[in-house]
Order: structure tokens, then sequence, then C-alpha cells
């Protein structure tokens, strides 16, 4: 079996792919729990990945990039707060045309600004984020197990990967410890009776969206400022999706949502170091674990393993009483 | 008493939502450096200057009959199959093993036979997911995302594992023998002493796709089910007091929504690559969500929009070929066309209506 000199290579890249999964897992969370489904994820990422690497690259300061990356995708959740929240529309649809209107958009302006078939020039220096070493790590590198470890395993990612952990107790403390966290799972759960107290439903709403358009950003600007070294045409590939199933295979709480973006990132790390795997004469061909994190989805939606239950309210537009 | 009448509906909103749409997309054009009314007159004498063009133009809109159908008939039921990707690569599978398995006589019979079973197998793959819904109450939009995700790895290990050639290093299956051959628009309007472009794809799958229409128009407008799946949609609760089963319907509409995806395949697979290659469906399946957005789910209406968005990828391919303009510009406008009559329909209608009472209030 692996060894921990195998072991720690693999699960160092869990690591760094599941982060934008996570990012875009709780932005997710903070959406669907206020009643807003967001389909468009994907497409905020993309948007927010494209327009990172486009300003990093132009003034070499990948906190710019950030910013703009963050502005982007908040532009785009505005939209769809103003197509699924003011209008009442249809917030599936409004997810579905965000996904193509990033999609397009994205390389439409790259290859205007850059001439270079739709993607940006690669990042280099400040232009992108760098490893952070934790302290110690130096200082425990001899020690067995803990040193590779602490050192290889925890230590090394940039700063972009520790925020996306640390937004998990975050997201935590905000939903269920503050009011406006009580106010925003209520929303999602029973819209009216927060109407009757007084609270601005339409609002929270959109706070509730802005905040998932700020996470989108973030995961966005990781991968293309962080993770990779610039923006390519579709560089999301489906990891908008994949965090929706993680979010419904957490359903909807976010611890839950750490472990299911670690799983499901663990399952991409594996994908992308063996082609084939042979456990004990079995060959799991690489295609089984690209659609295993949609399997094991439909499985929990099937309500086989534990029934997963979406906010009540998410999916319908809130339509005060006159 | 409507708000509105009948024909500002079903005319006036899709019209103004197009101008919109069709308004931002001119600014996107003009914000890239290139001018629209040129772009605008290059894609009109791309798609539709000569056969070559139209043959192009009726190809896309034929795919876009098949998925724009399979979505609207979904959404009479108040579903939403975004599944229609993976419903139609699935569906090329059911017709890559009709063309390469069965040795045919003569193209009709081929013809048949593929549609069958690329019917059966798009409609299998809608089958999990509307089950779900129906029973375990679980999300149909999610659960179609997701299949379509499983569908392209299906497929990718199909072509990669089992049916590539052997020696071939291209994930793909052999080429189809002549006898699965599809004639096209050339073969079938030169009879009639009619010039058609030899190059261009169009097929005969085209009068399966317009065939289509018209039988989804008898079935929704002319049958009891049909009835019963609009009324199913009106209200659940409603047509559950009239002793219709949501079951029933939410499984035989989204097995009719799936076998329709899928027997796109006769026309991307069988008419024109003519074997099964990885991606073969590029995005038609969601192309049919526009579609059918914008045909206002009525055949008819998808028959149009079809042809108009033929014509927008027809045309969108000659302006990448001719200007610096990327293909991905029909994206965006694909886009546009969905939130100005999807998601942002209401933006349209709510002062439309608020105009339309005050002038009856005016008269009165």
């Amino acid at each position: 079996m692996m060894d921990l000199m195998t072991l720690i290579p693999v699960l160092d890249s869990t690591i760094r792919l599941s982060t934008p999964l996570l990012l875009a897992c709780l932005a997710g969370l903070f959406s669907e729990r206020a009643g807003v489904f967001d389909i468009g994820l994907e497409g905020k990422m993309l948007m927010a990945a494209f327009f990172s690497a486009a300003i990093a690259s132009v003034t070499g300061s990948v906190w710019l990039g950030l910013l703009a990356g963050i502005a982007s995708s908040m532009v785009l959740a505005g939209l769809h707060g103003l197509a699924s929240i003011t209008f009442r529309g249809n917030q599936l649809i409004s997810g579905v045309a965000i996904n193509f209107l990033a999609a397009g958009i994205t390389v439409l302006i790259a290859q205007h600004w850059f001439h270079q078939g739709g993607r940006t020039p690669s990042l280099i220096g400040a232009g992108r984020f760098s490893p952070i070493e934790l302290p110690f790590a130096g200082a425990l590198s001899g020690v067995p197990v803990l040193g590779p470890v602490y050192g290889d395993l925890l230590s090394g990612h940039s700063v972009l990967v520790y925020i996306a952990f640390l937004a998990v107790p975050a997201t935590w403390w905000v939903l269920y410890r503050t009011r406006f966290g009580l106010r925003l799972r209520a929303v999602g759960e029973n819209p009216a009776a927060v109407d009757t107290s007084g609270v601005s439903v339409v609002g929270m709403r959109y706070a509730a969206v802005a905040i998932c358009g700020l996470l989108c950003g973030i995961a966005g600007a990781y991968l293309a400022t962080a993770l990779q070294a610039g923006f390519v045409k579709d560089m999301t590939a489906g990891r908008g999706f994949i965090a929706l199933a993680a979010l419904i295979f957490a359903k909807w709480r976010p611890w839950h949502a750490m472990s299911a973006c670690l799983l499901f990132g663990f399952l991409q790390a594996v994908a992308l170091r063996y082609q084939n795997i042979d456990i004990g004469g079995v060959v799991i061909p690489v295609q089984v674990m690209d659609a295993l994190p949609y399997i094991l989805t439909v499985v929990i939606l099937a309500g086989f393993v534990g029934k997963a239950i979406p906010p009540r309210a998410g999916g319908e537009p809130y339509v005060k009483e006159r | 008493m409507d708000k509105m009448p009948k024909w500002a509906d079903v005319v006036l909103i899709p019209l103004i939502s197009l101008i919109l749409a069709a308004a931002l997309s001119a600014l996107v054009i003009l914000g890239i450096g290139e001018d629209p009314v040129a772009a605008v007159k290059m894609m009109v004498s791309g798609a539709l200057g000569s056969t070559y063009g139209w043959g192009y133009t009726l190809y896309y809109a034929t795919n876009f009959m098949f998925t724009g159908l399979a979505v609207a008939i979904a959404f009479h039921a108040r579903l939403f199959n975004i599944g229609g990707e993976g419903q139609a690569m699935l569906g090329g599978l059911g017709v890559a093993l009709m063309c390469l398995y069965v040795p045919w006589p003569h193209w009709s019979l081929a013809l048949i036979g593929a549609t069958t079973l690329a019917a059966l197998f798009g409609a299998a793959w809608a089958m999990i997911p509307a089950w779900l819904q129906a029973k375990r109450g679980s999300h149909i939009v999610i659960t179609t995302i997701m299949f379509n995700f499983i569908a392209s790895a299906v497929l990718n290990y199909v072509l990669v594992n089992l049916m590539r050639p052997k020696g071939s290093m291209d994930p793909a299956t052999a080429r189809f023998p002549d006898a699965a051959h599809l004639p096209t628009l050339h073969d079938l309007l030169a009879p009639l002493g009619i010039g058609f472009s030899k190059a261009a794809p169009a097929n005969v799958s085209l009068l399966v796709a317009v065939a289509a229409c018209i039988l989804v128009w008898l079935l929704i407008w002319r049958t009891r089910l049909g009835y019963e799946i609009r009324a199913y949609g009106h209200s659940e609760t409603g047509a559950l007091y009239a002793g219709i089963s949501p079951v029933k319907i939410t499984m035989i509409t989204m097995l009719i929504s799936g076998g329709l995806a899928g027997m796109m395949a006769i026309n991307n697979v069988m008419g024109e690559a003519e074997r099964l290659v990885l991606n073969a469906t590029e995005g038609a399946g969601f192309i049919g969500i526009a579609v059918a957005l914008m045909g206002r789910s009525h055949p008819f209406g998808v028959f149009l929009s079809a042809i108009l968005f033929g014509f927008l990828y027809q045309g969108g391919a000659e302006l990448a070929l001719w200007t610096s303009i990327p293909r991905e510009l029909i994206v965006v406008i694909q886009a546009l066309v969905i939130l100005f009559t999807g998601a942002l329909d209401n933006m349209v209608r709510m002062p439309l209506e608020k105009l339309f009472l005050s002038l009856r209030r005016a008269r009165t």
C-alpha cells in the first residue's frame, strides 16, 4: 500500500485542488441558505479567473488582480440577484445564462486585449500568489511524520488556501452565531416570517448573493493566479458544478462542505496522478474517478444514504403580500 | 381577465427581449473594437447568402430543433431538463452501435433503426433523474446536471477503451459503413432539379426534426396525454385533484424529452461526422434551453428559433473565419437570449402589463 512519502504529494495536491471547490461551495452555501439557488457558480469563478489574471498581468500586482476578480464575480452575482430577486425570474435559468455569459465574454475580451487565442499572458513574479512558509516548517523538517506532514503538506500553500480553510469556521460562526446568520437562514426557510418581523427579505437575499459573489471571486482568482499562472479558456472545467455537488453532499452545512470538498479534491488529485488505479487486481479506470463526485451526489440525492433536503424556500422568488 | 392581449404575450414580449439581446450583443461587438453592422452583414451573407451557408444553418438548426423540443416539452410539465447534452451524447452511442454492428441493406432502414436506439438511449439517460424527481423528490435540474457529467465520463470510457479501432490513437469509433450514409439535402434536391451545395452537412434528418415538431404539437395540444402534461405543469395539486398521477406524468414527459434529445444524434453523428467522437454534441443540448425559451415552448416557436440559432452558429463561424471576432461571440448572444427571454422575462413583462392596463382603463 502507499506509504507516507507517496501519500504526501497526493494529499498536498488534494489541498490545492480542494481550495477552489471549497470557496465556491461556501459561496453556494450562503446563496442557497438564503433561498437563492445558484447554478452559476461556474460562470462567476470563470469570470473572476479571467479578470484576476488579466489585471494581474497588466499591473503586475496579484492583489489588484484579486480585487478585479472579486469585482467581476460580484457584478455577475448582482445580475443574478436582479433577475432572481428583483424581477422574480427563474433562478436556474438565470444561472445557466450567467455560465454562458462568462464562458463567452472571457474569451472575447481576452482575445481583444491580449491576442493570444483567448488566454492571458503567463503570470510571473508578483503577478502570482507565492507559497507561504508556515513558522517552524524548517525547524521541524527533521522530525519523523510530523516534519513532512507540517512542512510539506500544511505549509507552502498560497495565502488563498489558508483563507479558504479559515472561511469554514467563519461561515459556521456567521450562520449559527450571529443575528445576520439567523436571518439569512430564516429567509431561506420561511421568508414571510422574516418579513413579518420587519427585516427586508430582498435586502437579506442581496447580501447573501453578494457574499456568494465575493467567495466565487476568490475561488476564480485562486485558479488563475495561484493554482495556475494565467487564464485559459474554460479553465474552471466544471469545478462550479462539483462545488454544487459538494454542497448537496454536505447537505448545506459548512463543516460537511469542507469534508465533501476534500473528498472531491482527493478524487481529482488521484485521477490527475494515476491514470488507472489497480486495487487488488481490479482496475478502476480514470473515468470512474472523474464521474465519482457526480455519482455520489446522485446517490445522496436519491436519499439512499441520508436524505439531502434543500432550504425550504430555495428557488422561490418572494412576493410580498399586499 | 388577462392583463395583456394574447398577441402581446406570444409575439411582443419575445420580440422586445430579442431586440434587447441584440442591442447588447451589438454593444459587445463595439466593445471589442469591431463594427456590428459589418458583422451582421457578414453573418447574413455567410449563413444565408449561398446554399452552402444554408446547408450549415439548417444542419445546426436540425440539432437545435431536437434539443429545443426536448426542453420545451419538459417545460410544459414545469420540469427543467438541463440534461439534453448528456442525453444527446448517449443518443450518439445508440446511433454508433446501430450503424457499426448492424449490416443495414439501405439507409432508410438504418435511419429508422438508429433513430429508435438513439431515442431509447436518450430516454434511458433521462429516466433515472425523472424517477428520482417523481419518487424521491430530488431536484431534476441538479440530477440532470450530474448526469451530463456522468454521460461524458461514460462516453470517454467507451470511446477510449471499448469502441476505438485497434491502432488508432483518436478517441473515436471507426467510420460508419456506406450503407448507413444519410442522403444530404444535395442528394435529396438533385432529382427535383434544385441545385444545392454538395459540401454542406444538412441531411435528411432535417425532415425527421420537422416531423418531430409536428408530432410534439399534436401530442401537446391534440391528445389526452398532452392535456395531462399541461394540466400538471399549470398546477400540481389541480392535476392531482383531476386524477392525474404526478409520477406518471413526470416519468413520461422526461422519457419523451430525453428521447427527443437523444434523437439529435441522427443528425450530428450519423448525418455529419459518420463516426462517434468525443464532444460530438458541442453544447447543442444547452442551446436547446435558449431555443425553447425563445420559442415560448411552442413547437412552431422552437422551429423558428432553432433556425435563428442555426443562422447565429453558421454566421458566427464565418465571422471567426474572416474577422478577429472569436466564435465565443455566439455564446455571449446565446447567454443574452437566455437571460432576457428567460430570467429577466418580468423586466419586460411588468412594464408592458402596466401599459396595457392603463390603455384599457383609458378606454373604459
